[in-house]
């Protein structure tokens, strides 16, 4: 097979940059920052000539590259790319130097080990979206954790502790089912196969022939793990702590990247592995997705902490992703994946607003706000722009998202029902009030807080962040294309794996009796 | 009795041993810088029965008359037993002076208690594992109670030697019953017959006493009781041995007698026995190990719940399971040897500063130190991309080929209860202010010794295809 090493060369920049800044006196702060920030944007740079060079008339994998690993357990070291993992590469790789400079001022401790984290954290995301090998993804799946651990509980607010021990635990406990799932289906592959293999490919053509009561579990341990990333309802409790203590940088790649693997989880593995366990859970999966877009939203509209209200709206986003993976037609899928894009530039773009202004009041209160319009005028655009594209008004990104999932859902003919669609547009009016009613309470107004006297208003480098996020979220609002070509075929595959699994008979793979029998041994 | 040349090559790493145990008596006695001496002495000579059981595990046969077996897994039991004992040794040579047990003693019986273990993995007969295990475990005894002034000490050497020998009676008592109805104590001849033996009580009975005598060995729940105060009272490095050698030694013994049936119709016999023991063991250990607030007792229920895991492979009883109990005894002894390397250097003169609230700030006031002991940490707790997660990760796949899935989500179920207590450490370290600033002395002998542990975690975790293909060939 033809190798192609660019995936690997994305992945070991961060990482070994990582490494490298262990080396580096912590003195000098100055030079960590911009080496880490040049790094992760020479990442980008990268993902970004993968992108051109990308195919996206194919829906096969590309830029594969497979190295053996374990021979005894027939591991390789396998990464590659369609188009659905490509745009969720590219989110990664261009919200890092982002969030990177937008800590510049924000951590002040410790800038050494934050930067190590951040990149070791990089490595993992990357590695959850590249990996082609279920062992492999595991191991990314977990590493990131770490990462993610310490920067929650070093540079998070009052309950850090609390909340970086519950993220753990939660993501841990999930994972570790997905663990025995995965062993299960290695060993389940010997029958049709001859041999242990996790390799994913090869298994999408085993999987789905797995006897039902046996694919059902395998399933739910999947998905269990996934729905507790996402996080769906009633799974969630993790994420408003993690949000909230959380440093802004490490909000921003919670809700902007790692959701993310929740879904990509269930559209990667569940959906093509498991059709048929796939179309049974659906409509309960779906109902449990309606009710995270309803309640998360209901829950964001009486918060009273401006980050909190932004961690809801993310419970119920990501309801609104979730339903379009189990409404299981093309037009969600593609709606669910560009929403996946849309939730994490924008809810992405409210976390750094959030962080510019907290960075300044130490507050997040709403009540202690009131009226900044007149002292801020650039963050108050900035706020309403974010806003609307959260609340998915037409013409900017998340309307593309939800439109698309909408129309899938209430056409498929899994859920069969009119009413997913229905409740989950609701969704969006609730979206418009929490988020319209929090920006006239901070923004608009008398100003009454005396401390928000001399309010500075965003600096160049703050306007620098975000205006990259809000070149995209015009982008996508106004011609989507660009973006949904890309996942295009990709999606249209993983349909098809749904409705017309490949199921491959012993004799199709060329494998005589003499590998069966090694089985047996 | 002959042997031929080739018969005493394969030897050598038990000779090395054997020769050195004689050479450090000497020098003990008529060197009078042996304070110096015999401590490097020590630790290259295990350095070279280490490297020479790896590089020769090829050589496999089987010598003196059926009594030992040489080559392939039993060398790689050596290395794991030679390479962790100098890792104690080099954790030792400061420590020991500070907890004052200085004798010169010290290194020849942890020299003789690696000669036991080396025994009990090659041995072919059940005569051979009976005297290894009472030279690994009377050195043991001794070395708990190493110093008398220490009235801990004494009660873990007491409690150790009561349990231990009464457990030996066990094992002892199997052997005599197993050979009153095999007329033999040949392990080959045991098992080539084992079905036609099966049908006499007596040497299922024989089986039944030797198999719980070893699970005392290898601190399974219920057998466990000794554990928690042994590691304790004991100096931390002899605990640090106990808890690795020891315990691996037990399974290289288990492993040796029951390998064979493995491949038989009768594999399966032992897995209810070893099923449910696991299962006890893992849940057991990682509840308790929560409450504990002394960090060698935590470690202590953390071996316990570790036993378990190692019995899901061998309730798992297959060619898998072998590899992957070789696996993760190797990933443990490591990962376990650099955890109380640790505790030894923050361990204060009267065994003072073993409260894990001791560890808050570490990552503050030793960087690099609190960095080491979060790896291991981490490793201990079964995550990525440590080498105890690809132990569990191919046990967890033995298992499930064996059919036992249910085993398998018990064993993860107990490692996310387990997440919990190893990650306490880190967040004390990390997350919790110094509330105590007593001395840190690390000095550069036990530095070398943790650093060689933290590295071969990472690199087993890395590239496990190493020793796995190195264990796999010979199963």
């Amino acid at each position: 097979m033809e190798q192609n090493s660019l995936l690997t060369y994305l992945i070991l920049i961060p990482l070994i940059g990582s490494i490298l800044i262990l080396f580096i006196k912590k003195e000098q702060v100055n030079f960590i920052k911009y080496f880490a920030v040049g790094l992760s944007t020479f990442a980008f740079l990268l993902s970004l000539v993968i992108y051109f060079q990308f195919d996206s008339a194919n829906s096969d994998f590309q830029f594969i590259n497979k190295i053996e690993w374990i021979k005894g357990l027939n591991i390789h070291y396998h990464v590659g790319v369609d188009g659905m993992s490509l745009l969720l590469v590219l989110l990664t790789t261009f919200l890092t130097p982002l969030t990177l400079i937008s800590s510049w001022s924000s951590i002040k401790n410790k800038v050494k080990e934050f930067t190590f984290f951040f990149l070791m954290l990089e490595v993992g995301m990357l590695g959850v979206f590249i990996s082609l090998d279920l062992f492999l993804f595991y191991i990314f799946w977990e590493a990131m954790l770490i990462p993610m651990y310490f920067i929650i509980g070093i540079w998070g607010g009052k309950e850090r502790v609390y909340a970086a021990i519950k993220f753990f635990i939660y993501t841990m406990f999930g994972s570790l089912l997905m663990l025995v799932a995965i062993v299960w289906l290695a060993v389940y592959a010997i029958g049709p196969l001859g041999y242990f293999t996790t390799n994913l490919i090869e298994l999408y053509s085993v999987a789905p022939q797995i006897p039902m009561n046996i694919q059902i579990w395998m399933f739910l341990a999947f998905a269990f793990s996934f729905a507790i990333k996402v996080p769906l309802f009633p799974l969630h409790t993790w994420l408003p702590d993690a949000h909230v203590q959380a440093p802004t940088a490490g909000s921003v790649i919670l809700a902007g990247v790692l959701l993310k693997m929740g879904t990509y989880g269930l559209l990667r593995f569940n959906l093509p592995l498991f059709p048929e366990a796939s179309i049974i859970a659906a409509p309960y999966i779906s109902v449990l997705a309606v009710i995270g877009i309803i309640y998360g939203a209901l829950v964001a509209m009486v918060q009273t902490d401006v980050k909190k209200l932004v961690a809801y709206s993310s419970v119920s986003h990501l309801g609104f992703v979730v339903l379009g993976i189990f409404a299981m037609t093309q037009e969600s899928i593609q709606g669910a994946v560009i929403q996946m894009i849309n939730h994490g530039l924008s809810t992405g773009a409210l976390f750094l607003l959030v962080g510019v202004i907290y960075e300044r009041t130490h507050t997040r209160e709403i009540a202690d706000y009131g009226g900044i319009a007149k002292l801020v005028p650039v963050f108050s655009f900035a706020l309403m722009f974010a806003s609307l594209s959260s609340v998915g008004l037409p013409g900017l990104n998340g309307f593309v998202g939800e439109f698309l999932i909408l129309l899938g859902s209430f056409q498929s003919p899994i859920l069969n029902s009119w009413w997913f669609t229905v409740f989950a547009a609701s969704g969006v009016i609730f979206a418009a009030v929490y988020l319209l009613w929090m920006y006239q309470r901070v923004v608009f107004g008398e100003v009454k807080n005396p401390k928000l006297d001399g309010l500075k208003d965003m600096n160049a480098r703050e306007i620098f962040v975000l205006a990259p996020i809000f070149i995209f979220i015009v982008w996508i609002g106004i011609y989507p294309t660009t973006f949904l070509k890309v996942s295009d075929k990709s999606t249209a595959k993983v349909v098809k794996q749904i409705y017309h699994p490949v199921k491959v008979s012993p004799v199709e793979l060329g494998l005589n009796q003499s590998s069966k029998q090694e089985v047996k041994r | 009795m002959f042997i031929n040349f080739q018969e005493f090559f394969n030897l050598i790493p038990i000779i090395i041993v054997a020769t050195g145990i004689v050479l450090s008596l000497l020098i003990e006695m008529y060197s009078k810088k042996s304070e110096t001496i015999l401590p490097w002495f020590s630790v290259l000579m295990f350095l070279a029965a280490g490297l020479h059981s790896l590089y020769y595990t090829k050589d496999v046969s089987i010598i003196l008359q059926g009594m030992l077996a040489t080559g392939g897994n039993v060398n790689v039991f050596h290395a794991i037993f030679t390479l962790g004992a100098a890792v104690v040794t080099l954790l030792s040579i400061d420590y020991i002076k500070k907890y004052g047990a200085y004798f010169g003693e010290y290194y020849i019986i942890i020299q003789t208690s690696v000669l036991g273990m080396m025994l009990m993995a090659a041995a072919k007969d059940l005569f051979v594992i009976f005297l290894g295990l009472e030279i690994m475990s009377v050195s043991f005894y001794i070395l708990a109670g190493m110093n008398r002034k220490k009235a801990g000490a004494n009660e873990a050497s007491l409690k150790y030697f009561l349990l231990g020998a009464f457990a030996t009676g066990f094992i002892v008592y199997g052997i005599a019953l197993i050979y009153g109805s095999a007329q033999t104590t040949s392990i080959d001849f045991i098992t080539s017959n084992f079905a036609e033996l099966t049908k006499n009580l007596l040497f299922i009975s024989g089986v039944l006493l030797f198999l719980i005598g070893f699970s005392f060995k290898i601190a399974a729940f219920p057998f466990h009781m000794w554990v928690p105060d042994v590691y304790e009272g004991s100096p931390t490095t002899v605990a640090a041995l106990f808890s690795t050698g020891g315990k691996a030694a037990a399974f290289s013994a288990i492993l040796a007698t029951l390998f064979a049936l493995f491949n038989g119709p009768n594999g399966n016999l032992f897995t209810p026995y070893f099923a449910v023991i696991s299962v006890l063991s893992m849940f057991y250990g990682s509840i308790v190990a929560i409450a504990q607030t002394n960090i060698k007792r935590m470690l202590a229920y953390s071996s316990i719940a570790h036993a378990g895991y190692l019995a899901i492979g061998l309730a798992a009883g297959n060619h898998d399971a072998v590899a992957g109990v070789i696996f993760y005894l190797a990933a443990y002894t490591f990962m376990n040897l650099g955890a109380f390397g640790i505790i030894s250097l923050l361990e204060g003169k009267d065994e003072t500063n073993l409260d894990i609230n001791s560890y808050a700030g570490l990552g503050n006031r030793k960087p690099l130190l609190a960095g080491l002991l979060a790896v291991l940490m981490f490793a201990l707790a079964g995550l990525p991309p440590f080498g105890g997660f690809f132990g569990k990760y191919y046990i967890f796949v033995a298992a499930i080929k064996s059919h036992l899935t249910w085993l398998a989500i018990l064993g993860v179920l107990s490692s996310a209860i387990s997440v919990y207590f190893y990650l306490r450490i880190v967040v004390l370290m990390y997350f919790k202010p110094s509330e105590n600033d007593f001395a840190i002395e690390t000095n550069n002998n036990a530095m070398i010794a943790i650093v060689f542990s933290v590295l071969l975690i990472i690199l087993l975790g890395i590239f496990p295809g190493t020793l796995i293909d190195l264990v796999t060939k010979f199963i």
